[in-house]
């Protein structure tokens, strides 16, 4: 307390120098967004196109709108290549950058999402994990700085199994049914795990779980198994190489396709494009934001890549699922400042600013069409209880050339959800030792 | 001129066994101590602290615990970040189930059920020896990645299998700003170094450096390969324990298996190797190396003003790191510490060479 107590003295009588020295400096109209990626190792097919969708959002609102509300936004990537150490690295190394610091965290990896949750209250910046990140993060009250926008592992598993359910023709028919969970052997593939079997039992279906190993590369083993144990159902939940190795797999066991659904990070182009023609028929959860393109896209078209400003190596990467994955991860953030400016003022907001801007995000549908997201966004309206915001998804599936989709929008059932994220955030909050915000009912 | 020992006369047994025999040493010595305990708490940046100093700290700490093992004893072991992990896991169990324990209590039991689980480990050394071995060590990183993901005690039942923990406090000390962190773990580690330069010199590194020389004459002027090599394996491994423990608590507060996994126990071996076998001071030489180069090299460019992709960058710095690891070990394949041996001579005669 005492270190704390002279940090915040050293701080002031930084702040008072630098007013006295520079005014001009503190007027700097600059919003620093730090970008976490991986452009390069295993992940790096994934990790490219949401990287390069992330960036020209925010290329675009520069070029295009000059900023945030005349705040103009600056930027700077580092790589993490999906490695937790160098993740928290790249995280202590901007997160200070710019007149207000970070504005929000996107670390792309579960891994780097649980060891930058327990710093983020600490440096006052929010951590944004658009589909992913901890379940349990959707409680505002005890993660205040976690915003797992838009859905998370839980509600993606909880989707899948009302679909199967559906095309049953009742959940109840799962009852003896074979699942299988193929998943990447880290806090990301092991997230979904506690809610099948929670769902496992009350549907009756048995659950295999079969975890490939980092990078995932080598999944020989897993395959023989599914070739013994034939399960009805194969869930995967895999990212990078082993994404297209489990569909080369598949190919080759004999494994149909079509019984295959993988999780929304297991659904883009570059997963089932090197499986071929082997590939149709794999099905896969969409969320937020579709593959294909729209007003946006033609302004980014316009903007940037028309002026050789754009972030993409080739221009068909615009509209591919992760781009657009990237592409709405940026707007959200955006739009949170945006929504912080309307309280705070449009001048550069610090971390905490922004975080009230997340809790109290509301993108609805006029908001979309205005931002030319329209036809492949769903509205996400988040509150201190809820940081999630929208917990919908749709399946979809590859037909050799593009994702269709299948499947009407599904909601994932809070009355299942809301009980097991509430034990797990009161756990986390006891282990921690941490102090609950109160949340407003209503 | 510098390191030059005239007229620093030892008349006693005690003055001639001290640790560092030169006064020039024992000066540059507290003024390093000095600068670390006192200037750089004050100076350095958070970020400094953060992804720097302290994971410098901590894993130059396991190459020591390495450096005994592989640089002192000859026994090879590409396990290590297995007993670093074992040691996170058993201090983390053991403040979650029994909170009334001191921190450094907590640190040292780690410390010994490491060590315990590396002399299980160590066993077949003494029936195998060299590449042989290396393998067998390799098992070790193995069994104890499946452990720790698939028993999910050791985990309390985590949905991901990740865990988290608390800060640490110490006597109502909670140490949780970065300064803390550093000083706390700058003070572990003088201790331990201590213990080790101190060990490596008498009987037991002895007997360590009888056996890696030469086991079956060691064992025929009477040393015990059984007691040499697994008292190796063990004070190794607790080593690798505390730095793992304090990887886990101090550095990382959240981790997952995944965080003790063979690139972190090939990373060790390459410290040593690079900052010098059966060197104390290598340790540090190495980890330093392996740590700051990466970080330095992925920011140069930056620095430099010279426009480049985050994946130029990153390749970049795979192939320059790559490439200084070639060419130092060319240059001196007796490692860092070996330079600032040379160096140090040179010193002595300088500017006069004959």
């Amino acid at each position: 307390m005492e270190t704390k107590a002279k940090t915040g003295l050293l701080c002031a009588a930084i702040v008072a120098a630098a007013t006295g020295s520079g005014a001009a400096l503190a007027q700097v109209k600059e919003q620093f967004f730090p970008v976490l990626v991986y452009r390069t190792g295993p992940y790096a097919p994934n990790g490219v196109p949401f990287a390069d969708g992330y960036v020209d959002y925010l290329k675009l609102v520069n070029a295009r709108d000059g900023g945030i509300n005349g705040v103009r936004i600056t930027f700077e990537e580092c790589e993490t290549g999906y490695a937790t150490d160098r993740g928290v690295e790249c995280y202590e190394r901007l997160k200070d950058k710019g007149p207000t610091g970070a504005t929000a965290f996107h670390p792309l990896s579960t891994g780097i999402t649980f060891a930058v949750t327990d710093k983020a209250p600490g440096d006052r910046v929010p951590i944004v994990t658009a589909g992913y990140g901890r379940a349990d993060s959707v409680d505002g009250s005890v993660f205040s700085w976690n915003f797992p926008l838009g859905g998370t592992y839980w509600s993606a598993a909880d989707i899948l199994i009302q679909h199967l359910g559906k095309i049953n023709g009742g959940v109840d028919k799962l009852a003896g049914k074979k699942i299988a969970l193929v998943y990447h052997d880290s806090p990301y593939g092991k997230e979904p795990i506690a809610l099948l079997q929670e769902r496992a039992k009350m549907h009756k279906y048995e659950l295999l779980l079969l975890p490939v190993t980092h990078p995932g590369v080598e999944q020989k083993a897993t395959w023989l198994q599914i070739r013994q144990q034939r399960p009805d159902y194969v869930f995967l939940w895999g990212w990078g190489v082993m994404n297209s190795t489990a569909i080369k797999e598949a190919v080759a066991t004999g494994y149909p396709r079509d019984k295959m659904y993988g999780v929304w990070w297991s659904g883009a182009e570059p997963d089932v494009t090197p499986a071929g023609d082997g590939a149709k028929g794999y099905n896969a959860l969409v969320f937020l934001a579709g593959p294909g393109q729209g007003a946006v896209h033609k302004d980014i078209i316009k903007y940037l890549y028309d002026k050789d400003q754009g972030t993409a190596g080739k221009k068909e990467e615009i509209g591919e699922v992760l781009y657009n994955r990237g592409l709405v991860s940026a707007m959200m953030t955006v739009e949170a400042v945006k929504q912080a400016q309307g309280k705070f003022g449009n001048k550069p907001l610090k971390g905490e600013e922004v975080r009230w801007g997340l809790e109290n995000l509301s993108i609805d549908a006029a908001t979309i069409k205005k931002l030319g997201f329209e036809g492949y966004m769903t509205p996400v309206k988040t509150s201190c209880s809820d940081h999630e915001g929208a917990r919908s998804a749709a399946v979809q599936a590859w037909d050799g050339k593009n994702w269709k989709r299948t499947s009407g929008v599904y909601e994932a059932d809070m009355k299942i959800l809301g009980p097991m994220i509430k034990a797990s955030a009161e756990k986390y909050a006891s282990e921690k030792k941490l102090t609950k915000q109160e949340c407003a009912k209503g | 001129m510098l390191y030059r020992e005239n007229g620093q006369f030892k008349s006693t047994y005690r003055a001639d066994q001290q640790m560092l025999p030169i006064l020039q040493d024992r000066i540059l010595m507290l003024a390093l101590l000095a600068f670390a305990f006192v200037v750089v708490p004050f100076a350095a940046s958070n970020y400094l602290f953060l992804s720097i100093l302290i994971p410098f700290l901590i894993l130059a700490l396991a190459a020591i615990g390495l450096n005994l093992l592989v640089g002192y004893c000859g026994q090879i072991s590409i396990g290590h970040a297995a007993f670093m992990a074992v040691g996170a896991y058993a201090a983390y169990n053991l403040v979650l189930r029994l909170p009334v324990l001191n921190f450094l209590v907590v640190l040292v039991l780690a410390g010994l059920i490491a060590a315990a689980v590396g002399m299980v480990f160590g066993i077949p050394s003494l029936r195998i020896k060299g590449l042989y071995l290396a393998v067998a060590t390799l098992a070790a990183q193995f069994f104890i990645d499946w452990l720790f993901a698939r028993v999910k005690w050791f985990t309390d039942y985590s949905h991901s299998g990740s865990v988290s923990t608390s800060p640490v406090e110490l006597f109502g000390w909670r140490i949780d700003s970065p300064p803390e962190k550093y000083v706390f773990l700058l003070a572990v580690l003088v201790v331990f170094t201590l213990l080790a330069k101190n060990l490596a010199r008498g009987h037991v590194g002895r007997a360590w450096m009888a056996t890696r020389d030469m086991d079956v004459a060691a064992e025929v002027i009477g040393i015990r390969p059984v007691y040499a090599k697994l008292t190796a394996f063990g004070v190794s491994s607790f080593y690798c324990g505390v730095a793992g423990a304090l990887w886990g608590f101090i550095h990382l507060g959240a981790w997952e298996p995944l965080a003790f996994n063979l690139t972190l126990s090939l990373n060790l071996l390459f410290m040593i190797i690079i900052g010098g076998m059966g060197s104390i001071l290598g340790s540090y030489f190495g980890a330093a190396f392996i740590v700051m180069l990466p970080i330095l090299l992925n920011q140069l460019p930056q620095w430099l003003g010279v426009p480049l992709s985050t994946a130029m960058a990153s390749h970049l710095e795979f192939m320059i790191f790559g490439a200084l690891i070639i060419f130092f070990l060319i240059v001196e394949p007796n490692g860092l510490a070996r330079l600032w041996a040379v160096g140090k001579e040179k010193l002595r005669l300088w500017p006069f060479p004959h």
